[in-house]
């Protein structure tokens, strides 16, 4: 990367595995699957009746007293970036308003937040009664819900949905000051907002960034469209650890979920300067579009994306046999991971052989913006451990797959690694970290 | 090391116009689009107006309406704006061999593109169906009856707000770097802010930029309406958005998309493009105040332009005129007349400060990029547009916010401004083109 340095000093996560990131590792290691039937709504009627639930927490325990009120205006979209960036920050060191007002060790306007946000769909309990006063001979009256429906909804309601307001709450928790940014580009989204704050500090505009991603998607219209789009598993609502199989031959769509991954990036020198513990660097990069001419299925080859391995590579200043490990986006829909597939053989070339990928979505689910920054925090424990876990439900290769997926644990020193993914927008990204020191 | 950032084409469809300069006509003649609402029947909502893009056909933009023909109404408008930028910027669309010169990875997409809507109908009546009177729930199994069985999952998935720079994409065969955010009412100007650091630190050499959105639906009006954001002057939606106006009594509510062509000045030389303008400085920042409320300091909005000004390298005084947020809240206007009186000091009361929102009204997401497209077209003009509706002076707000009237007057470097909820603050400055 061109400019100051970017290190990665603290990682938070919220997932299906568990509430920290060391549940997550362990959960991952261990291959367990965060996988079950819905719980958040009762999913009789759907098709696709799975998800990836994060469990239940209370969230007026994580924040500091002077944002309990502000609890109230908070979607699960929200509460899910709380909690994982307050471990972020906590891990990092950095002393913000949430930990010690009075001993910050950044200056606020020199903080800057960008997070990857899902689009958030309003919690349908919650509006029902409004609905319920609207129904005249049975049926939905939108005169009556122009007197009466809207006028019970509570007022700030509208605040409680907006995608800016992940990083609005989590920013005024911590004091951020600086740029705030909120990228909506689907399951891109954590890798973008990841490379956009890179890119922040290497301008010059923050000596610390906090991002990631955040998604929830376990509520009826989410999960109602991905079965309308024909995206998620239908036929394996009886076999949940089953059900995701990316890159796998019998896969049959995706399970959809909820998650939280937070990074806190710094500027090398002024990480070093104060004595943070540096977890990993940022080494490199890239973006493109996958042109998909049918919107909801990925271009054949994934071309884009393969540009955009490219682009990282070039700009880490690798070769792809470089590489230790490989995060794919790999959602389990078979005609993406065939594409996908492709685009990082091609790009790996005669070391697709020898360079592990390991696909998580068959433990975490597909936690949309999540995603991409929950594989960034599983890259960074198997450079710290030394440890590649299994991939699950791979054990049969998709015809025409070449990459070498990991399907046993591995010791393995993991000095360069590569987090992918795409969106059916067609954005696209790659990052590629360094093991500090290495 | 650092490309210097140009426009090089601009497109806009708005409640004013389909085009450019259609656009620019109106603001200089007092026409604006605010009407009782049509695309749903709000005549039961506390407000019954807003500002309506009218008669525009997607399928005459493009001449490939297919691949458009599912798109959100949001993405529809951006794709005519999109051609008509990239038709000026001499960007090859529609086509698989392009001739213009430019390498596809050098070319990026980064919108603040709005979500669209729900299927309204369908979901209300899913809403109404799945109420579970009784026992005073939903039953979503019958939620689920009318979900599965009348939604459309094309539809669906073109309501996601990362759809519209895919189909910009797909119009232009981008294949650079491409993002898209959504920090509400900030959007396109964050937007085109990080596109210019994309192509300034050479990661790009062209980004198409801008926004688009629509919230012109039941739940989209519903919510603003519960924050009291809108005017509910619905006797009188042509004078209803006053900005900067004693009676203010909230914004109207717009829609549209506003593109314009980012690309470095190398590249537009070497291509032998018309330079429109530069953009020289961006600044952005936000208040950790409240999620509901301005800090009423101006902290984040101050900062925001004091960041910009020390980016483009210039001072107050250089700046000729301020393209202001100005969206006819009462908070709003009043909180950024203080901005720019912290910011620009003595200066503030020659510095001229107008809000086109009172004649295209706001256009929530796309409203930053409608607004630089303004800016470039004063500074190629060397006129002002108005803020229309200015009736009666809030004593409070005493700067020259360019009343009523479009004002001659030497223009060369600008300031726009955007403040989002949840304290987003975005500047750009921009200057005249030159090489």
């Amino acid at each position: 990367m061109k400019g100051r340095g970017v290190f990665i000093t603290g990682i938070g996560a919220v997932s299906p595995l568990g509430m920290s990131v060391d549940e997550m590792w362990e959960g991952l290691l261990a291959g367990k699957c965060g996988i079950d039937t819905i719980k958040a709504f009762d999913p009789v009627g759907f098709t696709c009746k799975l998800a990836g639930e994060v469990g239940e927490f209370n969230i007026r325990n994580f924040v500091p007293k002077s944002h309990r009120k502000a609890t109230k205006l908070m979607c699960r979209d929200i509460e899910l970036s709380i909690l994982a960036a307050k471990e972020a920050v906590e891990n990092s060191g950095l002393v913000t308003k949430a930990t010690d007002p009075d001993n910050v060790t950044v200056d606020p306007s020199r903080m800057a937040i960008t997070f990857g946000a899902g689009v958030i769909c309003c919690n349908l309990e919650e509006m029902s009664p409004s609905v319920a006063k609207s129904i005249k001979d049975g049926k939905f009256d939108l005169g009556k819900w122009g007197t009466d429906g809207l006028e019970s909804l509570t007022p700030l309601w509208l605040l409680k949905y907006l995608p800016n307001m992940l990083a609005c709450h989590v920013g005024i928790i911590h004091d951020i000051r600086g740029p705030s940014n909120s990228l909506t580009c689907g399951e891109a989204s954590g890798h973008l907002a990841i490379a956009e704050a890179a890119e922040v500090i290497a301008r010059g505009s923050a000596e610390a960034v906090i991002t990631g991603g955040s998604d929830a998607k376990v509520n009826p219209i989410m999960i109602l469209r991905q079965c309308l789009i024909g995206r998620a598993a239908v036929d394996r609502n009886g076999d949940p650890e089953g059900a995701c199989r990316p890159f796998d031959a019998d896969a049959s769509g995706s399970v959809f979920g909820e998650g939280s991954g937070i990074l806190v990036l710094e500027e090398a020198e002024f990480a070093k300067k104060r004595g943070a513990t540096i977890l990993a660097e940022i080494v490199g990069v890239g973006e493109s579009n996958n042109l998909n001419a049918k919107y909801e299925s990925l271009e054949a080859g994934a071309v884009g994306t393969q540009i955009a391995i490219e682009m990282a590579l070039e700009d880490a200043g690798i070769e792809a046999k470089e590489l230790d490990l490989v995060f794919p986006h790999g959602t389990g829909i078979a005609d993406d991971d065939a594409a996908e597939a492709e685009a990082i053989a091609n790009v790996l070339g005669d070391a697709v052989d020898s360079v592990a990928v390991w696909p998580t979505k068959g433990m975490l689910s597909n936690t949309g913006a999540a995603g991409g920054a929950l594989d960034v925090v599983a890259a960074i424990m198997a450079m710290k451990t030394g440890k590649i876990g299994p991939a699950k439900n791979c054990n049969n290769k998709a015809d025409g797959c070449k990459l070498n997926i990991v399907n046993e644990p591995l010791d393995k020193e993991v000095r360069y690694a590569l987090c992918c993914s795409y969106t059916f927008g067609g954005q696209t990204a790659a990052v590629v970290l360094k093991r500090y020191g290495s | 090391m650092s490309e210097r950032v140009v426009i090089t084409g601009m497109g806009i469809v708005c409640p004013m116009g389909h085009r450019v300069e259609e656009v620019w006509e109106g603001l200089l003649t007092g026409k604006n689009g605010m009407a009782k609402t049509t695309l749903f029947d709000a005549r039961t909502f506390p407000t019954t107006f807003s500002a309506e893009v009218k008669n525009y056909d997607i399928t005459k933009v493009t001449s490939n309406p297919k691949l458009h023909e599912h798109c959100s109404r949001g993405t529809s408008f951006a794709v005519g704006a999109a051609v008509e930028a990239c038709k000026q910027a001499k960007i090859d669309i529609e086509t698989d061999s392009p001739d213009d010169g430019i390498d596809r990875r050098r070319m990026g997409v980064y919108l603040g593109a709005g979500e669209g809507s729900v299927d309204n109908i369908n979901f209300f009546d899913a809403m109404a169906k799945g109420w579970d009177k009784e026992n005073n729930q939903m039953d979503w199994e019958k939620w689920a009856e009318v979900g599965f069985g009348k939604m459309d999952g094309m539809y669906e998935l073109e309501q996601e707000p990362t759809m519209t720079g895919g189909h910009i994409a797909m119009l232009s065969g981008a294949r650079g770097p491409s993002r898209s955010c959504l920090t509400a009412c900030a959007a396109s100007t964050q937007a085109i802010g990080e596109a210019t650091m994309l192509v300034r630190n050479g990661k790009a050499d062209i980004m198409i930029s801008g926004g688009a959105h629509s919230m012109i639906h039941p739940l989209g009006v519903s919510g603003f309406n519960r924050l009291t954001a809108l005017s509910t002057r619905n006797d009188s939606p042509e004078t209803a958005s006053r900005p900067f106006s004693a009676s203010r009594d909230g914004f109207v509510l717009g829609e549209g998309g506003a593109i314009i062509v980012l690309e470095s000045l190398s590249s537009a030389k070497k291509r032998g493009v018309e330079i429109l303008a530069e953009v020289i400085g961006f600044g952005s920042s936000s208040d950790a105040f409240r999620v509901t409320d301005m800090h009423e300091e101006a902290r984040g909005a101050v900062l925001a332009m004091k960041s910009a000004l020390e980016d483009a390298d210039v001072s107050c005084e250089d700046i000729d005129y301020i393209s202001t947020h100005g969206t006819s809240t009462s908070e709003n206007d009043s909180i950024e007349t203080l901005a720019i009186k912290t910011v620009f000091g003595e200066h503030a009361k020659n510095t001229p400060a107008s809000s086109p929102k009172s004649m295209f009204g706001h256009l929530i997401g796309a409203t930053g990029c409608a607004e630089i497209i303004t800016c470039v077209l004063a500074i190629r003009d060397n006129i002002l547009p108005p803020t229309a509706n200015m009736f009666d002076r809030d004593p409070e707000l005493d700067l020259d916010y360019v009343p009523n009237e479009p004002r001659k007057a030497e223009v060369k470097t600008v300031m726009s401004e955007s403040f989002g909820f949840g304290g987003q603050n975005n500047v750009l400055i921009i200057t005249e083109g030159r090489e």
